[in-house]
């Protein structure tokens, strides 16, 4: 049996959380009708001198099972709206979150990382294939592009996905809750090797990541970066 | 409004003179032929789509396992199957094939290519369709679209495999997939089915606008039309949409032009809007007809009237409407806008609602009725039952931040399958067998649609139920080989409970395939009204009717659903009945 993969992502809560309440609406709602369908099936099945009742219907019921299920969807759209936009607007990215740039195409993932002169796009920047290496409980902004099709950046311990298209940078955000090693994957059919389009992503404590960071020529070290920032949460 | 019949009716019976056997059976204009004319073909292609999933079940079961290689296997080429691995390439062209013939060439003509042609001018006492020869057209253009796109898997190369949907660049460019002339003859043979749905169109709401027998009023219309008569309008506006699509994404793969390519000022996402501005009404195209044979099976199995007759009609309406701003709900996790996506969270949720009211009006229908569950019945409620866990797994992916999660894995496939096998097809098979006996004047053997039932609701639900859990792990769909994820590969046992089940449930279409066919010649003669039912079809035609349907073109008194009403003397009361009759036989039901 599957169930949601462990969380790993300050989205994990809200998101799980409306998927479990969806999932406590309509589990009632699938319950209820169907042991209603059994009930009639059982109690009104054809049987000698048996005879239906004549009606047409009955527009004070309809009202009702019009009405309750639209306040239901209102409800779980309302409730939806708060954590989509904390995830997916563009004004909610933490203005101090670290960016990596993130390349796709068939079949690899291209995480891309600023080099010790600060500046991204510049000559001592460190690329790296099918890994992501990011530092625990810090914003991560990924740059996301893709160089040919349409390629899906898919972190399902972090309840992240984000289609890379061709022509488009996307930006997405998210911060890690703990260390470790997790998956990423590519969640959109891009041709012959899409199943092999997987790597890793490795969470590393603040320390481990700035020593990550010197070991393989990249830097500056997020520390230091942190402390010149002047919006630190 | 509903006068201009009788000017019809001489009309035909000028036509029952002797027609050559080609003339009656192949270049036929009779509505009836070429609804059985799309039946075998269409039954044909669910075969072909049950075989492709079939394939794709084994890779997932044993994945490119070589102790278990794919049985027959040999008879593929070795671009296909090598030494028994399915190759990726084959398995992509099967996720592609499999998702493009049954919901183009199997379930959408089922629903609407046999039983629009079959029943509409049955049941509003039409001799035949407004344009006989267009209709036949709509036939003959959609058979060399099904061939040119079986050729489509012999070509050097093989078949299109960047999935139904064909997601540009992907589809755009034979570099990305290796796939050239397979690539092109699936957009060739998709632009030419377009017209054939056209003609269909234009002539199903032609002939439910002008020719209805005197006293066919819109609210009396049977349930089954009606829904064909939206479905026709969404066919008629959505199609263009995607025949102008596709003819764009041809011209890219072909001659060079980039709409859909980036570096030159082409839009990936172009593509996914104008296919799902057509996509999505195609989903309701593929759902509302099976809601029509529902609610016509469900009333005359449970002898009452159809509960809340002017709800369902309005609910049809409001779907097919709200159908048409959901289309951005498939493209969530794209890029677009998220501000836009909210606004599609909102219609999608919205449109819950009337699918809700057909629900709970279908219980309401059963509700102390006297319930008789012969094979038709038997689907249609399934229908029911399925149906709502189709409806309720939509609203996780409808809810923006769950879909982030749910989008493209196995959820989402098994959301598909509940709305279009668990729905569409459960209420084709409740069609098929409910309307088997005014097409071929014979019955089906009950005893083998009833074991045939339920392996398929019990193998059906064993296949699908469990790719919810799939999906809610976080399995991609459209994935060759899951094991290679370290994440994903604890699931083989399920995978391979999954594929077994299926294969079940695909041995088990053949005792229907059996049925089906061996009726036809040994099946037992059927009455003109075997299920007792008020419609036309049934009061004012013989089973099976001939060339111009009615004998004398019949007058419409009352709507179609009139069950054990207490004026009338037995426990039903015919659209044609001037009054109440004599006393009707005491009813033998076919079980």
């Amino acid at each position: 049996m599957g169930w949601l993969p462990e969380a790993a992502s300050t989205f994990a809560d809200s998101i799980d959380g409306i998927f479990y309440l969806i999932l406590a609406i309509t589990g009632v709602i699938f319950i209820a009708v169907e042991a209603v369908l059994l009930w009639f099936a059982v109690k009104y099945r054809h049987r000698d001198g048996r005879k239906a009742y004549h009606t047409h219907g009955n527009i004070r019921v309809e009202v009702v099972w019009t009405a309750v299920p639209a306040v239901l969807v209102v409800l779980i759209g309302v409730l939806s709206v708060r954590p989509w936009l904390h995830i997916r607007s563009p004004d909610s990215i933490p203005p101090d979150a670290y960016a990596i740039d993130m390349t796709a195409k068939q079949f690899e993932w291209n995480a891309t990382y600023v080099g010790p002169d600060g500046a991204m796009g510049t000559d001592d920047d460190v690329t790296q294939r099918n890994q992501l290496h990011i530092p625990v409980g810090r914003p991560v902004v990924v740059m996301l592009r893709s160089e040919d099709v349409i390629h899906s950046f898919f972190l399902p311990e972090f309840r992240v996905k984000q289609d890379a298209v061709p022509g488009m940078e996307m930006a997405v955000w998210f911060q890690a809750t703990r260390t470790g090693e997790f998956n990423l994957a590519c969640a959109e059919l891009c041709g012959t090797g899409h199943t092999r389009m997987g790597g890793r992503v490795i969470v590393h404590s603040a320390d481990d990541f700035d020593a990550w960071l010197l070991a393989e020529g990249a830097g500056p070290p997020l520390g230091a970066r942190l402390a010149s920032s002047t919006d630190q949460p | 409004m509903a006068t201009t019949l009788t000017e019809h009716a001489p009309h035909a019976d000028a036509h029952h003179h002797e027609l050559s056997f080609v003339r009656k059976y192949i270049f036929s204009e009779d509505h009836k032929i070429i609804g059985i004319q799309f039946l075998f073909m269409s039954l044909f292609f669910l075969l072909v789509g049950g075989l492709l999933a079939a394939i794709m079940r084994w890779q997932l079961a044993y994945p490119t396992d070589p102790a278990n290689p794919l049985p027959g296997g040999g008879l593929f080429p070795e671009t296909m199957v090598n030494n028994g691995i399915i190759l990726p390439e084959f398995y992509n062209s099967a996720v592609t094939m499999h998702g493009t013939i049954m919901i183009f060439f199997a379930i959408m003509p089922l629903l609407v290519g046999v039983f629009a042609n079959y029943l509409i001018p049955l049941q509003i006492g039409a001799p035949d369709m407004a344009f006989p020869k267009l209709n036949m057209a709509s036939f003959w253009t959609a058979f060399p679209a099904g061939l040119i796109m079986l050729a489509g898997f012999f070509v050097e190369g093989g078949h299109s495999s960047a999935g139904w949907t064909q997601y540009a660049p992907l589809s755009a460019d034979p570099e990305w997939t290796g796939v050239y002339a397979g690539q092109q003859l699936w957009l060739i043979s998709m632009i030419i089915l377009g017209f054939a749905s056209l003609m269909g169109a234009v002539n199903y709401i032609t002939t439910v606008i002008n020719m209805r027998a005197p006293g066919m009023t819109w609210f009396r219309i049977p349930l089954p039309t009606w829904a064909l008569f939206i479905t026709a309008i969404l066919i008629l506006l959505a199609i263009p949409v995607l025949t102008g699509a596709l003819i764009m994404l041809l011209f890219d793969q072909t001659i060079g032009t980039t709409f859909f390519a980036s570096a030159t000022g082409g839009e990936p996402l172009l593509w996914q809007h104008m296919f799902w501005f057509f996509g999505h009404p195609e989903v309701y195209i593929l759902i509302l007809p099976g809601m029509g044979f529902v609610s016509e099976i469900i009333a005359a199995g449970s002898r009452k009237p159809i509960f809340g007759y002017a709800a369902m009609v309005l609910a049809i309406i409001a779907i097919a409407f709200i159908g048409w701003l959901v289309w951005g709900h498939h493209m969530f996790q794209s890029g677009m806008n998220p501000m836009l996506g909210m606004s599609f969270m909102v219609t999608t949720m919205i449109i819950a609602v009337p699918s809700a009211i057909k629900v709970f009006n279908w219980l309401g229908t059963m509700w102390r009725g006297d319930l008789h569950f012969h094979t038709p019945m038997l689907h249609a409620v399934t229908f029911v039952a399925m149906f709502v866990i189709g409806g309720l797994s939509g609203v996780f992916v409808a809810s923006t931040p769950v879909d982030i999660f749910l989008h493209d894995t196995y959820f989402v496939v098994a959301h598909l399958h509940y709305v279009l096998f668990g729905g569409s097809l459960f209420a084709i098979f409740g069609a098929i067998t409910f309307w088997y006996p005014k097409m071929f004047g014979r019955m089906m053997n009950s005893t083998l649609g009833k074991i045939h039932f339920w392996l398929t609701l019990i193998f059906f639900n064993l296949v699908f139920f469990p790719m919810h859990n799939l999906g809610i792990a976080g399995m991609m769909r459209r994935i060759y080989d899951f094991t290679q994820y370290e994440y994903l590969a604890p699931f083989q046992g399920l995978q391979m409970f999954i594929s077994w089940s299926a294969f079940v449930l695909i041995g088990a279409q053949f005792i229907f395939a059996f049925n089906f066919l061996y009726s036809l010649f040994r099946g037992e003669k059927a009455p003109q009204n075997p299920w007792h039912a008020n419609s036309l079809e049934w009061t004012a035609a013989p089973s099976p009717p001939p060339h111009g349907n009615f004998a004398h073109t019949p007058t419409v008194y009352r709507g179609p659903y009139e069950y054990s009403h207490p004026d009338a003397p037995g426990d039903y009361w015919p659209q044609n009945e001037p009054g109440p009759a004599a006393p009707a036989p005491e009813p033998v039901y076919a079980e």
